[in-house]
């Protein structure tokens, strides 16, 4: 076959026009060569003898003439054993490996193996000869950190094929034959440790999806019990600047209970990136007693790195997601942010002169963005083995208005919502998940009636807290004014955490189940005060227990004086009659208490901050009413 | 020998397009009108070898018949140490009369730094102002933005930054300011003695839109090479708004799509290419970046604040001659507000939460609530807080600053009011107050 070649003979920023002979893939790799460089880049229109391609790379010094040589292939990344642990551009060129090479300065058309070829592993095989093997069957496995990683018949050999000879246990490096296939023609094909593959294409080698059942704990309480995810889910975190979706990233990153997490940090701050690279080596994951960095892979193209080369970040790393999904393994895919690379594509869509869509963007934005949703799940390998991965995009809504177009098309591609709030952020309340306006579809830890309980409260103190800007502390009822100091307390000590505090930062699953039972027999309890001042001192006191006994790690001795602590703070204020049943009746007693509340007041119904004016008289008649 | 090209094709605001074969892209090219000489730079090649240039001085009074030469590389500033102490144009023509400066080209808009050899930022930039270096440290290699409005004195902010900041080089990058406040900069910096040490790039309001674009690269192509010796550099940007509208400018002129209230697209990744140039160099100097950003009508939703507040490590609000505690955000802070005193953390978060306490109040005031005793003290705090540590004439180092608070809080409070903690409590609390 004669390889197609091309001239250059026009540029616009990183799109160029080519002319072409031969013929020429959509989506095809291909590469400019300028001076002694080679940009890499792809096809994305065809028009007659002329393809328009965007360059992966600035195009800058570029002459109109340049040669232009197709490669045949389409965008792909390198998959097997060693990707654990590395940092990676968004083409998958080993950052510090690059460094090393190049220095402080990212050089153009350098282009360097993901997988390190000089590394040996250690293989063992599982296949043997007369096997009949199609793409995705193991045939051997390596050791790569604590897992067991398996060597699979390259993705794309979809039929069956004939095993002749796999190579004895020893240790071999990825480019070296571990096995001989034969096809039905009898051809033969050598296999090694790694292979490639198109990232823009699902890996979809397993048996069946299965549904997302099981939880993701990502240690953040307000997520694990108000919002929570699960395996094989997707989520999204949108929020206007400085509200933390970027700490919040950080944290999920640390500690989410899962095999392996991929942050893709997608035309965001540099500065960001490194702070995850310089700290992860340092942090000791309690579960496997190795550093965290052992479990990540970060793909990283930041904001100045060039804009071609967002989109195929987040694509690199699904694929890598994929592959180790494919292993058995529950991955968690880190993006942030998802509207760098809509604006990536609203860029190529501007110098393509398509038709725009809503604010510039492309037509086909929301489709985008739901294939790429899409490509998570928790699947059913054929092995029987079960693996998933679960996407994470942080979403940076222009001017912080959730109806622009990204947020929009990622909220109806996803199972669950955590809306950052500047208000929240503002008041320091961290992390700034607005309780009020996330949801998320996925089961959690409580049930769905405490669930839902939880909201009305949160919901009503909202309205009460809203209610008392205007008519002050003295218009407000003391059973309005004690439910509002309950939720305060549920807010300050349960759904908020320090991220900086090493044992409140992280909450395991267990100790949220302990502590969330204790402050929900609090929230659930009739208590008596003489006035509001008494009230507001019982609360304060509370808080201050709770924010102790959240930084104290569990089984210390502190631990359990903490909790009698609250325990006798909180019986104090019960009326004898009830004490007995500050726990086994809670649930019966709160629906009560809860329901007289809105029983009580004519606002039952919800209201509108528009209507304030009749609240303020809804809430002088009901002052006078009682 | 150079092509001389006498045939324009298309003028269009202060973009021309002419016919030549072999042109690179990016590349410079000399204008030669009846008016002088002037440069312009390649945006754009079209497939029947038509060249967009974007003409640094405008499109107004160009010919058809003018001559366009090029030069076979790209804009660049002479880098060497003269550069200090002097006053340069946005294309880099002295400005202060003195001798031009031919030596050593650099161009400017390099490659991005590989993140792999970025170092986590560890030295706090003291400022001498309380609001920035008690409740929103600058840190060396950060990029922050002041966002402010016209008419706030926010030159006057920088300026006094960039004076009593420890740093081994300052790069003024000046954009569309009024010649006020050129000469303003300029004097305050003669002043303050540190004009030895200071380079300035100024575009003036009167200038060229399409240079407005290049102060903010040569500034930053500068610093780049200041920091690779070894240097600490503060680069300061007034005004980036300035900078956006005229990236506004040239794409309605060349016929791009915009997006938001006529910004293009790529406004995001145009700002990040020039405030990601902060960095730390491991192993040599690093650049830090304070620029000002007014925002049209105070409306931070505004696309320009929008998406530097997306790109920058947080920023600080000035309104009403004051920095707000409120809104403003160093998102470095952390990493060197631990190292400084004991106290420093857990004072800033108190007195932070007490002046909140007294905003609620003024507004129960405000609306004729009667004032409890816990209000008075709170009314009487944000005042002594206002006057002693909120002011920007208040011109103390981060130590005193902190003693200040401290004075502050025992004048108004007892210690338990405070929610400090005891310890603390017992090593810092003034001694005249305890009685």
């Amino acid at each position: 076959m004669i390889k197609t070649a091309g001239i250059v003979s026009g540029i616009n920023g990183s799109m160029i026009t080519v002319e072409f002979s031969g013929s020429v893939r959509q989506n095809e790799v291909a590469y400019v060569l300028h001076e002694d460089m080679r940009l890499k880049a792809e096809v994305v229109r065809i028009k007659g003898r002329r393809a328009d391609l965007q360059v992966f790379e600035s195009t800058r010094g570029l002459k109109s003439g340049a040669e232009v040589e197709f490669s045949g292939g389409l965008l792909s990344v390198e998959l097997g054993p060693g990707l654990l642990g590395q940092l990676f551009d968004g083409l998958q060129n080993p950052l510090d490996r690059l460094a090393a090479r190049h220095g402080f300065f990212l050089k153009r058309g350098e282009y360097i193996t993901p997988l390190q070829e000089d590394k040996t592993w250690s293989f063992v095989p599982t296949a043997k000869a007369g096997d009949r093997v199609s793409g995705g069957d193991t045939i051997g496995t390596v050791i790569e950190g604590r897992f067991i990683h398996k060597i699979v018949v390259p993705f794309y050999l979809t039929l069956l094929h004939d095993v002749i000879h796999v190579i004895e246990p020893g240790d071999y490096t990825i480019k070296e034959k571990v096995a001989l296939l034969k096809d039905n023609s009898g051809q033969p094909i050598p296999v090694t440790m790694s292979f490639m593959w198109p990232v823009k294409r699902p890996v979809t080698l397993y048996e069946e999806r299965l549904p997302p059942v099981e939880q993701l704990v990502t240690r953040i309480r307000i997520i694990d019990t108000l919002f929570p995810v699960s395996k094989g889910g997707t989520y999204c975190v949108p929020g206007p600047f400085g509200a933390g979706k970027t700490v919040l990233q950080q944290l999920t990153a640390k500690s989410a209970e899962v095999d392996i997490v991929i942050v893709a940090a997608c035309g965001e701050r540099a500065g960001e990136v490194v702070e995850t690279i310089r700290e992860f080596p340092m942090i000791i994951d309690p579960s496997t007693a190795e550093p965290l960095i052992n479990r990540t892979i970060i793909v990283c193209n930041t904001s100045s790195m060039p804009v071609a080369a967002r989109e195929s970040s987040v694509y690199t790393a699904i694929t890598m997601a994929e592959y180790y999904r494919h292993m058995g393994l529950h991955v968690l895919l880190l993006a942030d942010s998802t509207s760098r690379w809509a604006q990536a594509m609203r860029e190529r869509s501007g110098r393509l002169e398509e038709i725009p869509g809503e604010e510039a963007f492309p037509a086909y934005l929301q489709s985008v963005i739901a294939d790429f949703y899409e490509r998570s799940g928790l699947v059913r390998l054929k092995d029987g083995g079960k693996g998933s991965v679960t996407i994470g995009g942080a979403v940076s809504p222009a001017g912080g208005n959730f109806e622009e177009p990204v947020t929009q098309a990622t909220l109806k591609t996803v199972g669950a919502f955590h809306a950052l709030s500047r208000e929240r952020s503002d008041a320091r309340r961290y992390p700034a998940i607005d309780p009020l306006e996330s949801w998320s579809k996925y089961k959690g830890a409580i049930s769905p009636a405490q669930r839902s309980q939880l909201f009305k409260l949160l919901k009503r103190a909202d309205e009460i807290g809203q209610m008392m800007k205007v008519v002050g502390e003295e218009g407000t009822s003391l059973d309005d004014f004690m439910l509002y100091l309950k939720a305060e307390l549920f807010d300050e000590v349960y759904l908020q955490q320090n991220a900086y505090d090493e044992v409140d930062g992280a909450t395991s699953i267990g100790r949220q189940a302990h502590v969330f039972s204790i402050i929900f027999d609090i929230l659930n309890t009739h208590m008596e005060f003489k006035g509001k001042d008494e009230a507001r001192r019982f609360f304060n006191e509370m808080r201050q227990h709770f924010l102790d006994y959240n930084t104290i790690p569990e089984g210390a001795v502190a631990f359990d004086e903490k909790e009698e602590n609250i325990m006798t703070l909180l019986l104090e204020h019960v009326p004898v009659s009830d004490r007995s049943c500050v726990r086994t009746l809670s649930e019966a007693l709160v629906e009560s208490d809860l329901d007289s509340f809105f029983r009580r007041s004519k606002m039952a119904g919800g209201i509108d901050k528009k209507d304030l004016s009749i609240v303020i008289k809804d809430g002088k008649s009901d002052e006078k009413n009682i | 020998m150079k092509k001389i090209y006498n045939r324009i094709l298309q003028i269009s605001g202060n973009i021309i397009a002419v016919r030549a074969s072999g042109i690179k892209y990016g590349e410079l090219a000399i204008v030669k009108t009846s008016q002088g000489k002037t440069f312009a730079e390649v945006i754009r090649i079209n497939a029947s070898d038509e060249i967009f240039l974007q003409v640094f001085a405008g499109g107004s009074g160009i010919s058809t018949g003018d001559e366009v030469y090029f030069l076979g590389r790209h804009m660049g500033i002479p880098f060497s140490e003269n550069l200090l102490g002097r006053i340069f144009t946005a294309t880099g023509e002295p400005r202060d009369g003195g001798p031009h400066l031919t030596e050593a080209l650099t161009e400017i808009s390099g490659p991005a730094v590989n993140p792999a050899k970025r170092i986590v930022p560890t030295n706090m930039i003291h400022t001498g102002i309380p609001m920035i270096d008690i409740f929103n440290s600058l840190v060396e290699s950060q990029k922050i933005s002041i966002f402010t409005t016209s008419g706030e004195p926010y030159n006057e902010l920088v300026v006094r930054i960039a004076l009593q900041a420890k740093v081994d080089a300052i790069v003024v990058g000046g954009m569309g300011i009024r010649y006020d406040d050129y000469l303003f900069i300029k004097d305050s910096i003669e002043k303050g003695g540190a004009f030895g040490r200071c380079v300035l790039f100024i575009h003036t309001a009167s200038d060229p839109v399409v240079e407005c674009l290049i102060a903010a690269d040569i500034s930053l192509a500068v610093a780049e090479r200041f920091a690779l010796e070894g240097k600490k550099v503060l680069v300061l940007l007034t005004d980036m708004t300035n900078f956006c509208d005229a990236l506004k400018e040239i794409a309605v002129v060349m016929e791009q799509i915009p997006s938001n209230r006529g910004y293009p697209g790529d406004l995001y990744s145009q700002l990040a290419v020039r405030y990601e140039k902060a960095v730390s160099f491991e192993g040599a100097g690093s650049i830090t970046i304070l620029s000002v950003t007014t925002m049209p009508g105070n409306d931070v939703t505004h696309p320009v604040p929008d998406n530097t507040g997306y790109i920058t490590e947080g920023q600080y609000y000035l309104n009403n001659g004051r920095i707000e505690p409120f809104g403003s955000l160093s998102r470095l802070k952390q990493l060197v507000n631990k190292d400084t005193r004991a106290d420093h953390r857990p004072l800033m978060t108190s007195m932070i939460q007490l002046y909140a306490f007294y905003r609620e109040t003024m507004e129960k005031r405000a609306m004729g609530f009667r004032m409890s005793q816990w209000d008075e003290k709170l009314l009487k705090y944000g005042n002594l807080f206002e006057a002693g540590i909120m002011d920007l004439s208040v011109n103390i180092a981060l130590y005193e600053a902190l003693d200040m608070g401290w004075r502050i809080l025992a004048e108004c409070f007892t210690p338990e009011e405070t929610g400090l903690r005891s310890e603390l409590i017992k090593t810092y609390w003034p001694d005249i107050c305890k009685a």
